[in-house]
């Protein structure tokens, strides 16, 4: 049962973790930071959050030979 | 100690001694072997264990006295938090951004070419150099740069080294990005040439690009792993669909093309791709390509792992004389310019200045991001290393070499590889090119078409082998999918470069989004590249012949920018006694760099010196050898010798001002004159907990 839960747990933060790598998890992020560091203000919502995250990503090197 | 377990005591005091053993026996097996096959286990056991005592000693011992991180002082990513740019990050999570951002077709290509001396000195250089040179620079400039709020490496250049080194950064990253991208355009025109198969599949990535970058925006808006998957599924059924194309009359015309055509496809391609929203085209085709990408290498490396196959490549050959056909010249310096990326790649210090330092929730994990990511990086090379190195060298040869050096008639082409030493028949290749699904391999030159071979030679016998040409065509578009968004990525970032340098004269030509200077940015830009790009094709010698060796003196010239302004660095934190780390391979680079310019600007060999060869053609049309149409096409050709030759004087004086400006610099400040002060930014202790 124990190992079970372990298995469980290892694939929750595998999960995570490949959110946040490939940046699935860049609104709930956004969200999160947001809240703390703006509170009071609204938010973007997703779809305006992630233009304007892929309007910024890209001005700039980014990617090597 | 406070329990001293047997188990305890021996991974305390034996572990590193019997790795250092096992790495000196592996190494010294490679490097002794004579006459017969080698395992390419041999090759893994050594690079591991190099990059782990790499890592372990030499990264620790720059981490603690060379740089003295400091765990207790808050990044950039904690002081200056927007939750966009500066984000404190999990390590794991950095190493990965980072490493994907690194890695592109550069550690494949570099090590495929430089197979043709035998695979020893190329995995030599890619350890070394990995180790004391290029994770040391992404490491060290790395962690200047996390010093500095994340400044890029040009700003520190001109902060450190004031206005004159500053300039020769800014331009030389400028040139290098034109002469990366038409010579990374040559290598997918050569894999496209005359390959239906290859150019729909091709082809098809651009649409299914466009349509994830519909997805994501409008119709699952952020949905990043799902939208990858998707055009993932997609991008397979393109690889799949190809042979049915191929395979029909009407339809594999339309995919059926010369090199020069693709040439100008790829042109009108890079410059519609920087002019069209980012998230169209470039952010979606960036997400496939590193998705693809991490899994390839992935497979790769576990394929051969359970493969293990031999290398059929000698350890040396005949060609460290000069005389190769894949590109000329002798094995010094031209195998330190050839590997390029997977030994040391001036183009990393970008990546580790600006983006990645934003990043990192603590100081001390640039230890493992910076050197930790190259050493995988290397790692990379010493597969495509093993990949080249498996094929018969008949084989290797037959598809590497030119066909102006060879014979374009396949009889002759063969009867001269075979001359050499390495037997190969007309058969055996058609065979071949039937099995992987192409009409000929002969002459398929730039790297990739025999990387591909290699690959699914490896994958076949690994994962099944009746797939063969359906992993050749995965291989193919796996290298041009990253390929194209470098294209793209570079051709746009080059254009931001060239904006904000006009902009210095014009204002308006800075706004990035005004749409005149966008358009005339870009054309630009895409002009400078496509110049390179289609000489390249028409070009008798293959074009790689003279773009790589550029590309490469070009690539390590920025390496040593990026290690002059780390050791004026060093040298101004006070710790100019450790100085060496940074200092000897970049001494080590401007002989290899100069050696190699200078050899390719006065060699008197007709296929290394630009010059003498403008000349040989020039003698030619005087002496009437050349007549009708041919004069003006090798009249081209002079002016392409001589534009080569202006650009190799030109990297060689761009780097010798920026070492001589580093080491007056450094001098002075020795001497306790006057210098551009350290731009670090001041102590404050972190807040965060331990990560």
């Amino acid at each position: 049962m124990e190992s079970l839960l372990k298995v469980k747990q290892a694939g929750i933060a595998a999960w995570a973790a490949l959110r946040e790598l490939s940046g699935d998890d860049a609104f709930e992020r956004y969200l999160q930071h947001h809240a703390v560091a703006h509170p009071g203000e609204a938010p973007l919502d997703r779809t305006a959050f992630f233009r304007e995250e892929q309007k910024r990503k890209w001005d700039g090197v980014r990617r090597c030979c | 100690m406070t329990t001293a377990t047997p188990i305890a005591f021996a991974t305390r005091y034996l572990m590193w001694p019997l790795i250092a053993l096992l790495g000196a026996g592996a190494l010294g097996g490679i490097a002794f072997n004579r006459g017969e096959s080698i395992n390419s286990l041999w090759l893994i056991v050594a690079a591991i264990c190099v990059y782990a005592l790499g890592y372990r000693f030499y990264s620790a011992f720059i981490a603690a006295k060379v740089l003295a991180l400091d765990a207790t002082r808050a990044t950039p990513a904690e002081r200056l938090a927007d939750g966009r740019d500066f984000i404190p990050t999990h390590r794991w999570i950095v190493f990965g951004h980072h490493f994907a951002a690194i890695a592109g077709p550069g550690p494949l290509v570099g090590p495929t070419l430089a197979a043709q001396f035998g695979y020893l000195p190329g995995t030599l250089w890619i350890l070394i150099g990995a180790v004391l040179g290029g994770c040391v620079q992404d490491f060290v400039i790395l962690f200047c740069s996390i010093r500095r709020n994340g400044r890029s490496l040009g700003q520190m250049a001109r902060d450190e080294l004031g206005a004159i080194g500053g300039a020769a950064a800014l331009v030389g990253v400028l040139a290098i990005m034109i002469i990366l991208i038409a010579v990374l355009g040559l290598v997918v025109v050569n894999a496209m040439r005359h390959s239906p198969w290859a150019t729909s599949t091709v082809a098809a990535t651009i649409p299914i690009a466009m349509l994830i970058g519909l997805y994501m925006r409008n119709i699952r808006p952020g949905r990043v792993i799902e939208g990858s998957l998707l055009g993932f599924s997609l991008l397979l059924l393109a690889v799949f669909g190809g042979q049915w194309i191929d395979a029909s009359e009407t339809l594999r015309t339309w995919f059926d093309y010369d090199g020069p055509p693709l040439a100008l496809m790829i042109i009108v391609y890079g410059f519609i791709a920087a002019v069209l929203p980012v998230w169209l085209l470039l952010a979606p085709r960036d997400y496939l390509s590193t998705f693809m990408k991490i899994g390839t290498i992935f497979l790769l490396a576990m394929a051969i792992l359970v493969l293990r196959p031999e290398l059929q490549m000698p350890a040396l050959t005949q060609f460290i004389d000069g005389t190769g056909p894949v590109f000329g010249g002798k094995i010094f310096p031209f195998v330190f310019i050839t590997i390029a990326c997977g030994a040391i790649s001036g183009f990393h210090a970008l990546i580790s200045s600006g983006t990645t330092p934003k990043l990192l929730m603590n100081e001390k994990d640039a230890r493992f991001i910076g050197y930790g990511a190259m050493a995988m990086e290397s790692f990379v090379a010493i597969m495509a290393m093993i990949a080249a190195c498996v094929l018969e060298p008949g084989i290797y040869f037959a598809i590497n070499s030119p066909a102006g050096l060879v014979g374009a008639q396949a009889a002759q082409a063969v009867a001269t590889i075979s001359g050499w030493g390495y037997p190969v028949t007309v058969e055996q290749m058609q065979t071949l090119a039937q099995q992987m699904g192409e009409s000929s391999l002969f002459a398929r030159t730039g790297g990739a078409p025999s990387l591909a071979v290699g690959m699914a030679s490896i994958f076949a016998s690994a994962f099944g082998s009746s797939l063969l040409a359906v992993w050749y065509h995965f291989a193919i578009m796996f290298e041009a999918l990253f390929i194209l968004t470098t294209v793209d990525a570079g051709t746009r970032v080059a254009r931001f470069m060239l904006q904000d340098l006009l902009g210095n004269i014009v204002p308006a030509m800075g706004r990035t989004s005004w749409y005149p200077s966008v358009f005339l940015c870009s054309g630009l830009v895409v002009l400078g590249w496509g110049y390179f790009l289609y000489n390249g094709t028409i070009d008798p010698l293959g074009g790689i012949n003279s773009l790589w060796p550029l590309f490469g003196i070009a690539n390590q010239m920025l390496a040593a920018i990026a290690l002059c302004v780390a050791t004026a660095i060093i040298v101004k934190s006070g710790r100019a006694r450790y100085a060496w780390v940074t200092a000897a391979p970049l001494v080590w680079l401007v002989i290899v760099t100069s050696a190699a310019a200078w050899e390719k600007l006065f060699s008197p060999e007709l296929r290394i010196g630009f010059l003498v060869h403008a000349d040989d053609l020039k003698a030619q049309i005087a002496s009437g050898s050349i007549t009708g149409d041919a004069v003006a096409q090798t009249e081209r050709l002079i002016f392409n010798d001589q534009l080569d030759a202006a650009l190799t004087a030109f990297f060689l004086i761009v780097s010798w001002i920026v070492v001589i400006e580093t080491a007056r610099i450094c001098l002075a400040f020795l001497r306790g004159k006057q210098t551009p002060a350290v731009s670090e930014t001041p102590y404050e202790p972190t807040q965060l907990a331990e990560g």
